[in-house]
């Protein structure tokens, strides 16, 4: 197994998939020669030329419209938003035509195509390099979204969307692109779309999240654990839609508390949806009231350090909130 | 009489203290409210000060020693008073008054001894909050959730407390052994107590045919087909007194109202081990019955009589407790009942009730009877309708005792011991109004029960 | 815009090399279009159905485009108004009157959708939505998977002229230029955006004008000429198959209906107008250019209306009694099963 970082275990799956199938495209601003402002799609353009690594227009509603096109008739594009920050001039596309195609059309049409963004803050990106935009996508149906928190994930769900024949938007925790490290098998391996994993397993409460909030909470369980003797489960949820309910559901009926941490702004956040189905199907089992820690009811992470760094969840305020639910 | 000094709760989440230093030693005079002991939490220091005057007469926590909120510490009384040995158990609840800071104390349950005791929580109210799980995991189980010891914020009873509970293999609250009297019998309907002996009672009641004797099977009725039961003479009394009273006499009306006992639970818990030591079964029915006779004092138009001349207003309390017997049903009266105490009722409502099984009882053991109690509820019954036992103006219906959830003042959810009451009175006497003024105290004392 | 009534009556057939029977079949495509619309019309006003949009007066540019493609091996991305475009590709009366009734069966969607959002995988159609101009990039989409494959497919996409004005339009056709994409975008312009007319919905006097913008060509062409239309598009599509990339093409025609059943169009134009209009009629053109060649006479004209008239009353009856769709069916799925062709 090799140690690799985030964005090359995203690398190395389009790489394969490209390899593996010729109607993968890849296409978006940037993604050609320079390789992709992070170096997502370094080294693909020089492997399989401009007719599949293609530069596009400045432009992210036809970035996402030329790839539909490009599914119905049967190609694989992997078409890639520079920021999730700008994919709101392809909402249209991305929401009433992707999400809709195999329903509008009972099922005579369908669209496989992968739509990749990075996203979430702590970069020093501002309001406009730092967005969370999982919830305005999650709301309709037709739309599979998958968020990883690793590279053997990561790498692994991506193929695994690319061979979805729905539309599948990946959302890249940016901020986790070199700095979350891991091991890859180096063979053919995917990770399905669809469930959630129980990342830590404990007593105590369960703490629910996904991306770089993630990989923060992993911190911070194993340091109440360590300091305050509190056992908590974690619970990846990987795919956002369609949610496992199944393993959602089944650890908080064991531990009866529930934590759900997400950087996006708290409002009708998608962990919201999760505090809904909880108390909803597992009222009986609840010891405690469902928390959220999130990011405040404002537009965007600001850019000076002092301001993102009170926007974002960091592991010391997942861990106070840990220990608080933990006392209840 | 001796006053036990009791390690008191520091704060809402400490639950235990440390005897620092003892200001006073074994044998010292005491006043009242003078500091005996220094305690220590992690948090806080404090002096603990005597409750009463007299004599420290032992200590049983020594210094340095940390114990839980609760436990008795020492005990002061006369010079010449015995005393136990040993710690006692830790008591939740005096008759006497107690002091402000003891009254307020949550007491944590001591290591296992039986009985278990019920123990008092920091909430408002008086009883714990219960979440989901934990009233779902309490239900399931059986368990009294004040039983459990609480580590969750504000002592709450948490799911890993009760799992904690479950576990250590601590007896779930079951039904009590019911005494004779709380027995279901075979009969149903109850019998007019003049009935029961050919002796004619001194009552107002017009005199009832002498009994036929119906031993011999009857033919059936011509064109009907199946066995046909003989009547026996108790059966024939009681149908005729039943179409007598609701059909030919009293006009009946019920009403219907439900009580919360966990006070009356509460303190028949703290006594029955008590009682028992001097020879009384503390039942359910003691509690009725003091909280009826006591309700009759107060609205003496339910304690009467319908005359064509006007009420008649009874001058004694005498309360009947209809006893179920294989063949039917007997009423024994409780005389003069607002003049005993809880004990004094509990004797001799065991001991007529006893006898009544035995055919025991005097004549004018059944006779006489201003009101009546019948607790219908023995078998399961929630409410009930009773008729009137003539010539009395009301017959009180007593279901069975359940737990519900029940939803308090300030919305929380708790799990109570709730009875419902039914007062079948009759309409001559009482209109809706009384009767129900009646009942409420009936209820607001079996509530507020101390 | 009006042009003189000798000009209007005349059908351009230069380099027109289409045998006899393919002019009337295309006729009788023209005839049968406008007879269901018609029809539809009627069962509208009769409030038997709950919407209609039009193509009445667009059959000219239609049916001449549908011809000059390869129907079954090129791709179309039609909008709302082809009906006679979606008939001529091989859609039948009755699946369109499945849709105005909303009936069990309707091919496209189930009805899901309102009707005249033509698709059929079968036929090329591409799927279609109602938010206007989302086509053209998506057929630039298509088109750019037919380039990458070598498979020598053209890709037509249809729109109104109100909805060039939609971003969706430059994005697409932007994509068309700079990959010299295998695309014709055919905007069919009658004037009206439901009421807005040209001079407010763009500053150029057509809309082929911005060809150049794009670096793609254009061209203009009269949309009511059904025989022109089919050569400018022929033009076209040969240019685009051959590897010369895209053009626009603007067929220009009108809409003597109000833009759909909801639509009051007193209140936006002349009656004088539309008469006017009417006297360019691409059907009455047509018949008059066939009538002229000694192609269809009196009895044959006959023929084809009772033969449309039969086929539309069939239509019309057979999904009047057909079954709604059963409630559940709003169930059905929102994602294709992994095995899925």
């Amino acid at each position: 197994m090799a140690e690799i970082t985030l964005i090359e275990a995203l690398r190395q799956a389009m790489d394969e998939e490209m390899e593996r199938d010729d109607r993968v495209f890849i296409t978006g601003e940037d993604v050609g020669q320079r390789g992709g402002v992070f170096r997502a799609t370094q080294g693909l353009f020089e492997k399989y030329g401009a007719e599949r690594v293609i530069d596009s227009p400045l432009a992210e509603l036809s970035i996402v419209a030329v790839g539909i096109g490009a599914a119905l008739v049967g190609m694989r594009p992997i078409c890639e938003i520079q920021f999730a920050d700008y994919i709101f001039p392809a909402f249209n596309q991305i929401v009433n035509e992707a999400a809709m195609v195999y329903y509008r059309t009972g099922g005579d049409w369908h669209v496989p195509m992968v739509i990749r963004a990075p996203y979430g803050g702590g970069i020093g990106g501002g309001l406009y390099h730092s967005q969370s935009v999982e919830t305005f996508f999650a709301h309709q149906p037709g739309l599979k979204i998958v968020i990883p928190s690793n590279p053997y994930d990561a790498k692994g769900i991506l193929k695994s969307a690319v061979r979805d024949p729905n539309p599948v938007m990946i959302f890249e925790p940016k901020k986790g692109y070199r700095l979350i490290k891991g091991d890859v098998p180096p063979d053919d391996y995917t990770v399905p779309i669809g469930p959630a994993a129980v990342t830590r397993e404990g007593t105590d409460l369960t703490i629910y999240a996904y991306g770089m909030m993630h990989y923060y909470v992993l911190q911070a369980a194993e340091a109440v654990a360590r300091q305050d003797g509190i056992s908590c489960e974690v619970v990846d949820v990987r795919t956002l839609v369609p949610l496992d309910r199944e393993t959602v559901l089944a650890s908080f009926k064991k531990t009866g508390k529930a934590l759900i941490v997400y950087e996006a702004s708290r409002f009708l956040g998608y962990g919201a949806e999760i505090a809904a189905l909880l108390s909803d199907e597992a009222f009986e089992y609840m010891d405690g009231p469902i928390r959220r820690l999130t990011g405040p009811d404002r537009p965007g992470v600001p850019f000076a350090h002092t301001m993102q760094d009170f926007y974002m969840p960091n592991p010391d305020t997942i861990a106070d909130a840990i220990r608080e639910l933990a006392a209840y | 009489m001796a006053t036990n000094v009791i390690m008191p709760q520091m704060g809402e989440s400490v639950v235990e203290g440390t005897v620092g230093r003892w200001l006073k030693q074994e044998g010292d005079p005491v006043n009242e409210y003078e500091p005996l002991l220094e305690v220590e939490t992690d948090k806080v220091t404090s002096e603990v000060t005597a409750s009463a005057g007299g004599t420290l007469l032992k200590i049983y926590i020594g210094e340095g020693e940390t114990v839980p909120a609760g436990t008795v510490l020492a005990v002061i009384g006369q010079p010449d008073e015995q005393v136990a040995d040993a710690a006692p158990p830790a008591a939740a609840e005096h008759h006497a008054p107690v002091s402000e800071s003891m009254a307020e104390q949550v007491a944590e349950q001591m290591p296992q001894a039986e009985p278990v005791r019920a123990e008092e929580r920091t909430v408002r109210d008086g009883m714990p909050h219960v979440t989901p799980v934990v009233a779902r995991m309490a239900a399931e189980h059986n368990i009294d959730v004040r039983q459990v010891r609480g580590t969750g914020r504000g002592g709450r009873v948490t799911k890993k407390d009760i799992l904690a509970y479950l576990e250590s293999g601590a007896p779930q609250t079951a039904e009590a052994d019911l005494p004779p009297w709380e027995q279901p019998g075979s009969g149903d309907l109850f019998k007019p107590t003049d009935d029961l002996y050919k002796k004619p009672a001194a009552s107002a009641e017009p005199a009832l045919p002498a009994p036929a004797d119906h031993t011999h099977k009857a033919p059936p009725a011509p064109g009907k087909s199946g066995e046909l039961v003989p009547l026996s003479t108790m059966r024939r009394r009681i149908a005729e007194h039943m179409v007598r009273s609701k059909l030919q006499t009293a006009p009946h009306v019920t009403t219907v109202f439900e009580a919360d006992l966990h006070r009356v639970v509460q303190h028949r818990t703290a006594h029955k081990a008590d009682f028992a030591a001097r020879g009384v079964n503390l039942t359910f029915t003691a509690y009725f019955a003091a909280a009826t006779a006591e309700a009759l004092r107060r609205h003496p138009m339910v304690n009467s009589e319908w005359t064509d001349e006007g009420i008649l207003l009874k001058p004694e309390i005498n309360l009947g407790i209809a006893t179920a017997l294989d063949e039917g049903l007997i009423v024994p009266v409780v005389k003069r009942a607002d003049e005993l105490s809880l004990i004094g009722l509990a004797r001799q409502i065991n001991d007529l009730a006893g006898r009544a099984r035995q055919n025991a009882l005097q004549p004018d053991e059944v006779q006489g009877g201003t009101f009546t109690i019948t607790n219908h509820g023995v078998a399961g019954s929630l409410f009930a309708t009773p008729i009137i036992n003539q010539p009395q103006t009301g017959i009180l219906g007593v279901g069975a005792i359940q737990k519900r959830v029940v939803v308090l003042d300030d919305d929380a959810i708790a799990v109570r011991p709730m009875v419902y009451l039914t007062l079948t009175f009759d309409h001559r006497v009482l209109d809706g109004a009384s009767a129900d003024w009646f009942m409420a105290e009936v209820v607001k004392l079996l509530e507020g029960w101390e | 815009m009006a042009t003189d009534l000798q000009t209007a009556h005349q059908i351009d057939d230069t380099g027109i090399e289409l045998d006899e029977r393919t002019l009337l079949e295309m006729y009788w495509q023209m005839v049968r279009a406008r007879r269901l619309d018609e029809r539809v019309w009627v069962l509208h006003r009769q409030g038997k159905i709950a919407f209609h949009i039009s193509g009445i007066g667009h059959e000219g540019i239609q049916v001449g485009a549908a011809y000059a493609m390869r129907r079954g091996h090129d791709y179309a991305s039609l909008y709302y108004r082809d009906l006679a475009f979606s008939l001529s590709m091989g859609s039948t009366p009755l699946d369109f009157m499945l849709a105005v009734f909303g009936k069990a069966g309707e091919p496209t969607s189930g009805s899901r959708q309102m009707p005249s959002h033509w698709s059929s995988r079968e036929l090329g159609m591409l799927t279609s939505s109602s938010p206007v101009g989302t086509q053209v990039p998506q057929a630039a989409g298509a088109a750019l998977a037919c380039k990458m494959r070598g498979d020598d497919r053209v890709v037509l996409v249809t729109l109104g002229e109100g909805s060039t004005s939609e971003g969706d339009f430059y994005e697409g056709l932007n994509w068309a230029g700079v990959h010299r994409l295998p695309m014709v975008c055919l905007v069919q312009n009658n004037i009206y955006a439901i009421s807005v007319p040209m001079h407010l919905q763009m500053a150029v006097p057509n809309v082929a004008d911005r060809a150049p913008m794009f670096g793609i060509a254009g061209a203009i062409v009269d949309g009511n000429d059904v025989l022109a239309s089919y050569r400018v598009m022929q033009e076209a599509i040969a240019r685009a198959r051959g590897g010369e990339g895209a053009t626009l093409v603007e067929a220009k025609t009108y809409r003597p209906v109000p833009h759909s059943s909801d639509d009051d169009d007193r209140t936006y134009r002349t009656r004088d107008e539309v008469e006017e209009w009417k006297l360019r009629d691409p059907i009455l053109r047509f018949q008059g250019y066939l009538r002229e060649r000694g192609l269809l006479d009196e009895e044959t004209a006959q023929e084809i209306e009772q033969r449309v008239r039969e086929e539309v009353d069939h239509a019309h009856a057979t999904a009047e009694a057909a079954p709604y769709p059963p409630p559940e069916d709003t169930m059905f799925s929102v994602f294709a099963p992994d095995d899925i062709a």
